[in-house]
């Protein structure tokens, strides 16, 4: 039954049936709502300035990586490497400030620029290769965490005074919070107003309805995996910043979370759907989880185990809810 | 009709949110009988069988089997009461077998491991009911589309199915499969199974119908019989009379320029020396049998695939090889034959199908225009009178005719020219096919010129110009619109260019 739309028209819709698509669409935000109220209830701990300044400090990390893979599975691909891209970004960073004594601000730009060359690289073997970016990006994985033990001899580097800085405070505030919310509304700007970001849906919905239509795919898929590669390099000085050096082992595994993130944000791996905001909350979901059960003392083994089942559970209620609704 | 139908919708309704889209329609299937569903995209065919097979259930009316009322509650319900659907999108695994995909879901067990020997027994006693001669061990995927469509129909059989529900199970058929098609459906008619059939194909429901059932916006018209005429039946399905199927008209009336040259366009292995031209205000028909190499010119000429020898202008300049880009700012569109694979983003809002092509031209430093964007949708969408509810719904909720329909939205908001269309009609009903022949006519009568692929003969004819044949990759014949017939069109397109050639070179070289 093609011609019937399940969603009335906007002007027909009433208050209560707006706020039920609100809700409908926007699952993941009701969830973390839910789990703050139960946390509030069950204990004093979470809802206090601190902890909450905690949690955005812990969020960062995981929400820059994952705003820059929500390009690329917007654009119907994967990528594994961030975590390891994100390392080895850190380690070039404290590499040219600690051993090449570059000024600190070479450093900053350099680990960017680490980043988004080692992005664009799986972006090339994508788009020109023609490898699935599943395969690509596990190379890269390998790749970018074996030049950071290349690098560093597997020593931690100390870091430049400016990487620091993003691991620091601005007055009360935490840098890294101030950098997840400028990264975000840079992801969220070039998603929703930028030609390129526009083509991301497009060649995530239809890689050949979008190629006929005149979009340069290669183009877009190179500029995904760059941009991701791109913010995995800020989240790795975000990191190393944090701790004042680059260590050879930093974000191992970071990659599943950052998945995981997008994922119950609300993107399909399917690809041309998906919005930074969603992914904003998927990552603190996360986040607030580890929180509660750490202040609730739940042993960090069970804690995988919980993570585990969220993922499960928010993805399984999209998908049914997107099964109900023919169209 | 005397005996007792195997399903009876009764009065049916069904309601999806706000809107009714099957209002207190009835139907009957008949043993031995074939049962046409008649209506435009949209009316409500897909709901009716889809309430057949359990998928959807009535809010209101009953259905009976054998005269009982019975509750179809999902698709196991529909199959154990003996009720098989073939969808548009068949049900089978191509990697696997024909004699697996036959019993799929119910392999026979032999100590806990698959009974090879019974599943080949069953399968080709399943295909020997159709008379259907292939190997129980080749992969399905392997066959042709029409011969898949034969396997479901046994598998169906072979699960003791007494009544079909046909899908336009001929939209991607050839002519000679449809004819082995329709004899199956004779014999099964004789086994006394009862048969729904859907088709847009006005032609063939007298040929395989015994009855029809015409719907129009989800309202039960009339029943008629198979046999009536079809203008009378185009007349029931769209509420008003269609003057003509066809209605070509000339209006341009500025000079004749040609926009399109091809010269000597070859691909490896499918095109040779492929050479025409299109004028301004012109339409030409590209016909030929399916795989004669008419879509693999169209892409090429637009840039989708490359070619090795050749050029192609447009306005007199060169367009460089396997550029799309290019092409489009040189006014070049292109409607592709696979709308849903190729043509549309489905899941994106029609706003954002309308604008692929125009994003990059109308952003300013690399920012999308937004509101014109959004402007220039909404009037393209009001001039080609495309029905949504609104530019924010995904384009795949629309009907097919109206899917299209944004497709060439996109290209006249680029202001294309130079439009190359690749079944344009295919899987749209007969109202909107008119709408779309209209829009051929305005892009003419602005000045544009048309490349028309289409596998309806009719089609061709009533709208064409000129029509040039393919044949094995060449362009066998060309002819004009007024001394062309389906049998001119026939045998050129069955003609060998090659052999022809190599016969007048030996003959040359003789003299």
């Amino acid at each position: 039954m093609n011609k019937v739309a399940t969603s009335p028209a906007p002007k027909k819709v009433q208050g209560g049936s707006r706020a039920k698509k609100f809700l409908a669409d926007n699952g993941a935000l009701v969830g973390l709502v839910v789990l703050g109220l139960a946390l509030f209830i069950a204990t004093p701990d979470f809802l206090t300035g601190p902890n909450l300044l905690n949690i955005g400090i812990q969020a960062s990390v995981i929400a820059v990586l994952a705003f820059g893979l929500t390009f690329v599975i917007v654009a119907a691909g994967i990528d594994l490497s961030v975590g390891s891209v994100a390392a080895l970004s850190a380690m070039g960073s404290a590499w040219l400030f600690s051993q090449g004594s570059m000024p600190g601000w070479v450093a900053v730009v350099g680990g960017l620029l680490i980043g988004t060359l080692s992005g664009a690289v799986s972006g090339y073997a994508v788009a020109f290769g023609r490898l699935p970016s599943f395969i690509a990006t596990l190379a890269m994985l390998s790749i970018a965490r074996g030049l950071t033990l290349v690098i560093s001899d597997g020593r931690p580097i100390a870091t430049a005074p400016e990487v620091s800085f993003l691991g620091g405070n601005l007055g009360v505030i935490p840098m890294p919070i101030v950098v997840l919310v400028v990264a975000g509304l840079v992801a969220a700007f070039i998603l929703n107003f930028t030609v390129m970001g526009r083509y991301m849906y497009a060649v995530g919905g239809n890689k050949e309805a979008a190629r006929l239509s005149g979009v340069p795919v290669r183009k877009v898929l190179i500029t995904v995996f760059a941009l991701s590669g791109l913010f995995a390099g800020l989240a790795g000085l975000l990191l190393s910043g944090r701790l004042d050096s680059a260590q050879p082992q930093a974000a191992a595994g970071y990659e599943l979370d950052a998945i995981a993130a997008v994922v119950i944000g609300g993107a399909s791996l399917a690809g041309g759907v998906g919005r930074i905001t969603g992914t904003l909350v998927g990552a603190l979901v996360l986040v607030v989880i580890r929180n509660g059960l750490n202040l609730l003392n739940v042993s960090s083994f069970w804690q995988q185990v919980v993570i585990g089942v969220v993922i499960a559970v928010a993805v399984g209620i999209d998908s049914l809810r997107r099964k109900n609704t023919p169209h | 009709m005397n005996t007792q139908p195997i399903l009876t919708l009764d009065n049916v309704t069904k309601s999806f949110g706000p809107v009714t889209v099957i209002k207190g329609v009835t139907v009957h299937v008949h043993p031995g009988k074939v049962q046409v569903l008649l209506g435009e995209n949209g009316a409500g065919k897909s709901t009716l069988i889809k309430m057949m097979a359990g998928i959807h259930q009535p809010d209101g009316g009953r259905i009976l089997v054998d005269g009982n009322v019975v509750q179809i509650t999902d698709t196991n319900a529909s199959e154990a009461l003996g009720i098989a659907t073939i969808h548009q999108e068949l049900n089978l695994v191509g990697s696997m077998t024909v004699a697996e995909n036959i019993s799929m879901g119910r392999f026979p067990r032999h100590f806990g491991l698959v009974d090879k020997r019974t599943m080949r027994q069953t399968a080709t006693a399943a295909l020997a009911m159709i008379g259907l001669d292939i190997d129980v061990d080749q992969r399905v995927g392997d066959l042709g589309i029409a011969r898949q469509q034969l396997v479901e129909i046994a598998k169906a059989l072979s699960l003791n199915a007494r009544m079909l529900v046909l899908d336009e199970p001929t939209a991607a058929l050839t002519k000679r499969e449809i004819a082995a098609l329709f004899a199956v459906v004779e014999d099964l008619r004789k086994r006394d199974v009862g048969m729904v059939f859907i088709s847009h194909h006005l032609d063939e429901i007298a040929s395989i119908g015994d009855s029809v059932s015409v719907l129009r916006d989800g309202e039960f018209i009339a029943e008629v019989p198979a046999d009536t005429h079809e203008d009378e039946l185009v007349r029931l399905m769209v509420g008003r009379s269609i003057e003509a199927q066809f209605p070509r008209r000339r209006e341009w009336d500025g000079p004749a320029d040609t926009l399109l040259e091809v010269t000597g366009l070859s691909t490896k292995g499918v095109i040779n020396d492929v050479t025409f031209s299109v004028r301004a205000g012109e339409i030409v028909g590209l016909a030929g049998l399916v795989g004669a190499g008419r879509t693999e010119v169209i892409r090429a000429v637009v840039g989708a695939d490359p070619y090795v020898d050749g050029s192609v202008k447009v306005r007199g300049k060169d367009l460089p090889k396997s550029n799309i880009g290019a092409a489009i700012r040189a006014g070049v569109g292109h409607v592709p034959e696979d709308r849903k694979g190729q043509g549309l983003v489905l899941g994106a809002t029609v706003n954002e199908n309308v604008g692929y092509a125009t994003l990059a031209t109308t952003a300013k430093s690399g920012l999308v225009d937004r509101t014109g964007q959004r402007r220039r949708a909404q009037d393209i969408a009001d001039q080609l009178r495309i029905r949504m509810h609104t530019l924010d719904q995904p384009v795949g909720s629309l009907s097919g005719g109206n899917q299209q329909k944004t497709v060439f939205a996109r290209w006249i908001v680029a202001n294309s020219s130079v439009l190359l269309l690749d079944e344009p009609t295919r899987g749209v009903d007969v109202g909107a096919k008119v709408e779309i022949y209209e829009l051929m006519n305005a892009i003419t009568a602005a000045g544009g010129a048309v490349v028309m692929v289409s596998s309806e003969l009719p089609e061709v004819l009533g709208m064409s110009d000129r029509i040039l044949v393919m044949s094995g990759g060449h362009i066998s014949g060309e002819l004009a619109a007024d001394d062309a017939t389906q049998d001119a069109i026939m045998t050129l397109a069955v003609r060998d260019v090659q052999r022809d050639n190599e016969d007048k070179l030996m003959e040359d070289g003789h003299e």
